[in-house]
């Protein structure tokens, strides 16, 4: 990928500003392959249970090589200041877009998998400009949206040890180079375990995280999955939250197993765009039939374009491979407490993989300082409702503003 | 692809005969798509603990693109008589291969994942004609060769249900529609399960079956394997056996779970030949040093186009994710003994995912007819070894001939 130069590193410390700009010969070429799609048969059910549906992937296809507008996502991307800077030895990529407020909170937004900074791109304007957007000069954040080690335009680590608390220092790193003397941090997904790993090293310029998928079931309930009985005395919160992680671990762990297992063996999401496509589609199943629905003309948070952007954004940095590493890196298991003690607020959305209860969220943070359960959204919150999202920042961080 | 036209079953039992014949466009195509492949940048660690290495993948790329000839395979298949018949609402595809001698034993052997009739070819001439391959006429087989559904040119299902049993079954029905009233079944892997099926349902024209995988562990065995703890009591022989199925389980069984899980996520080994070569070679029954060295022209006993030959029959036929259905409509635990009651010999191959001691043997089958320890071969030791599998088939079934 000569349109991104990654991995060059420049003097330690520099910031450099960069853009994002792709030939349109890699455009032309991800159209060609694209139409040129080998297809398998239809599944042989008439629901998701074998995987991604052919009817949808296929929807998906034209749209990609037909009407989707990549031009549209770039100049997104360049509308706010991008840069890379070096840290421990590899280019990390950020937006940095700074609120007029000049006493704003500053924050770091970390992506998970299977995204990018696409994920968080709608909640910029809001966060950094309250004003125009509900709220009031007091909700100001600067706002920092780091590409994840292997993912996007930062670099791809050549050597292992790139796990979730490397990245979490790196993070601290990046903010205190920035000139940020006090932040706070936010995630889902890996996003969430990178977060959970800063607060867990809890340096002093960290005033506290806000998580949206949070590592804090307890340790009776991890003990009770294996026999997917959930264990007696559970409220209706914690029964419904029991059964949602069990029916994920038993139904929907295959591709981190594949991955965390042998992720150079994917060859074909690095080789085939509806390979990339589909392997970024089987995810979770709500999130599945979300998009699904997206390709039927009934998106609801996710648009085609959302999903498309995304999943083009990771074809031309050809990170499908770099990206799946994390997986490999991590040995924490899902879910289990880190012993985080800092301030930590905590969204709880419907649609995630569990939805945490309230009592789950007080024993694993003893720094618990927001709890909320949202009427609406998913695994992709941030993505699919920016405007729900925003607010639960503005009240979770508010009690750490001085 | 278009070239293999996988028709709806045809009506009646009519047997036909068929002949490959894949049109030019459609290896110029796969050649070009290989030339074209993106791949991933290098992995970040040494060795082989993150899947197959770029450098191989590479090399065998190259390889394929310019000097492999699919022509040559074509016509060796060719050489043999295959015909297609439907069975049970699917068009089954079958080698049928007659010795001259007419009291030749008839034999169906079937072919495992990552496999298909290509695994069986070099033993057609020292099973048919066994007096120019170092035996003598009551040696002789006439040789059933089936692709299972989903696999090479034999109908995709389209419906769930298409399991061992009712392959099986199949099976059977196809025996006696070639007259074969009286006849011997073999398998490795998949076709092992499918062979033991056939020992349990015991259809009457079965006499006996041959197995390299056998289903045979004691239920003991299995249930100690949870705890990586052996049962006490165990010989030495017993006690390495349980070592090696521990690291079977254990050292990952990713690929199988995506596919029992969701085939329809992995359209990338549809549409990319480099994905579904990485696919079919990366999985734990291959040793990786043999297609290592095959891919260097080094071959032991696999060869660069043994391993290619394969590849591109999936490849043609478009057959990656149908074939890979068998593991989601698989219900049986591997290596649980069945239940089998008619007779059972078994090779037990050096590098097999487990060497089966004999003291379990006796217990799977009360009626063993053979049990022998093989000095050389692996997982797919028909393809191997063609040789010393031959020997084996013959003294296996020696008992049985009348």
């Amino acid at each position: 990928m000569s349109a991104v130069a990654q991995s060059m590193n420049s003097d330690l410390g520099a910031i450099r500003p960069f853009q994002v700009n792709f030939p349109e010969a890699k455009l032309a070429d991800l159209r060609k392959r694209v139409n040129a799609t080998v297809w398998p048969d239809k599944e042989t059910v008439s629901d998701e249970s074998e995987g991604i549906q052919l009817a949808v992937i296929q929807k998906l296809a034209r749209y990609w090589s037909t009407e989707y507008d990549w031009r549209r996502c770039e100049a997104a991307i360049n509308a706010v200041p991008n840069f890379i800077t070096e840290i421990d030895g590899l280019d990390i990529h950020f937006i940095h877009v700074r609120s007029k407020h000049e006493n704003a909170l500053p924050i770091v937004i970390t992506h998970g998998w299977p995204g990018s900074i696409v994920e968080q791109m709608k909640l910029i304007e809001p966060l950094t400009n309250p004003t125009a957007h509900g709220g009031t000069a007091a909700d100001a954040f600067h706002v920092v949206i780091p590409s994840m080690a292997g993912y996007g335009f930062s670099g791809k680590p050549t050597a292992p040890g790139w796990d979730t608390a490397r990245m979490a220092r790196a993070w601290t790193v990046l903010m205190k180079r920035l000139g940020y003397s006090k932040f706070v941090a936010q995630g889902g997904d890996w996003g969430s375990l990178v977060s959970e790993q800063m607060a867990l090293q809890a340096p002093p310029e960290l005033l506290g995280i806000h998580i949206n998928l949070p590592f804090a079931v307890p340790p009776a309930i991890l003990q009770a999955l294996p026999s997917h009985k959930a264990p007696p005395g559970l409220d209706a919160d914690e029964k419904y939250a029991f059964e949602r992680i069990d029916f994920f671990l038993v139904n929907g762990l295959t591709y981190a197993l594949q991955m965390a297992n042998h992720p150079q063996t994917l060859y074909g999401i690095a080789d085939s765009p509806i390979g990339l496509a589909a392997w970024f589609l089987e995810h979770d199943l709500l999130s599945y039939q979300l998009i699904a629905r997206s390709f039927d003309g009934v998106p609801e948070g996710l648009t085609r374009d959302d999903i498309l952007d995304n999943i083009t954004l990771t074809w031309l940095t050809n990170t499908a491979i770099s990206g799946a590493r994390l997986y490999r890196e991590n040995k924490l298991p899902f879910f289990v407490p880190l012993g985080v003690k800092i301030p930590v607020a905590v969204s709880a959305f419907p649609d995630e993989l569990y939805a945490v209860p309230k009592n789950w969220a007080e024993q694993a943070y003893p720094g618990l300082i927001h709890y909320n359960k949202v009427e609406k959204g998913g695994h992709f919150a941030a993505w699919e409702q920016p405007k729900l999202f925003t607010e639960e920042l503005r009240a979770g961080f508010r009690t750490l503003r001085v | 692809m278009n070239a293999v036209v996988k028709q709806v079953a045809s009506e009646g039992t009519a047997i036909r005969p068929f002949v490959v014949s894949i049109p030019d466009e459609d290896l110029t195509d796969l050649r070009r798509r290989i030339v074209a492949a993106r791949l991933p940048e290098n992995e970040a660690v040494p060795g082989l603990s993150r899947g197959l290495r770029l450098a191989t993948i590479q090399k065998l790329a190259r390889y394929w693109a310019t000097d492999y000839d699919w022509r040559r395979v074509e016509a060796k298949l060719n050489s043999y008589p295959q015909f297609i018949t439907a069975i049970d609402g699917l068009d089954i595809h079958f080698i049928h291969a007659r010795s001259r001698h007419e009291t030749a034993l008839p034999l169906i052997v079937t072919h495992g994942w990552p496999g298909s009739i290509i695994e069986q070819l070099k033993i057609i001439e020292p099973l048919i004609d066994p007096t120019a391959h170092g035996g003598s006429a009551a040696d002789a087989f006439h040789v059933v060769i089936p692709s299972r559904p989903g696999n090479g040119f034999s109908g995709n299902p389209m419906t769930p249900g298409w399991d061992c049993t009712r392959i099986a079954r199949a099976w059977d029905l196809l025996m006696n529609r070639l007259g074969y009233m009286r006849y011997v079944a073999q398998g490795g892997d998949w076709g092992a399960l499918i062979s033991e099926q056939m020992g349990a349902l015991a259809p009457r024209g079965l006499l006996g079956i041959h197995t390299n995988l056998p289903s045979a562990v004691p239920a003991e065995v299995l249930a100690a394997l949870a705890s990586h703890i052996p049962p006490p009591g165990l010989d030495a022989e017993e006690r390495r056996a349980f070592e090696k199925l521990d690291s079977f389980f254990s050292q990952g069984l990713s690929y199988a779970y995506q596919m029992a899980g969701h085939t329809h996520a992995l359209y990338g080994i549809a549409d990319s030949p480099i994905g579904l070569a990485t696919w079919l070679l990366d999985n734990e029954l291959w040793s990786q040093q043999l297609i290592a060295r095959a891919v260097d022209d080094q071959p032991e006993s696999l060869t660069r186009d043994d391993l290619l030959d394969n590849i591109t029959l999936y490849w043609l036929t478009d057959t990656a994710i149908s074939a890979a259905g068998l593991y989601r409509e698989n219900k049986l635990p591997f290596f649980a003994p069945m239940g089998v009651t008619t007779p059972v010999a078994v090779s037990v191959f050096a590098d097999e995912t487990y060497q089966l001691p004999r003291s379990w043997a006796e217990r799977a089958y009360p009626g063993l007819i053979h049990y022998n320890k093989v000095e050389k071969g692996g997982h797919f030791a028909a393809w191997e070894q063609p040789k010393l599998f031959t020997e084996e088939l013959r003294a296996g079934f020696n008992s049985l001939r009348g």
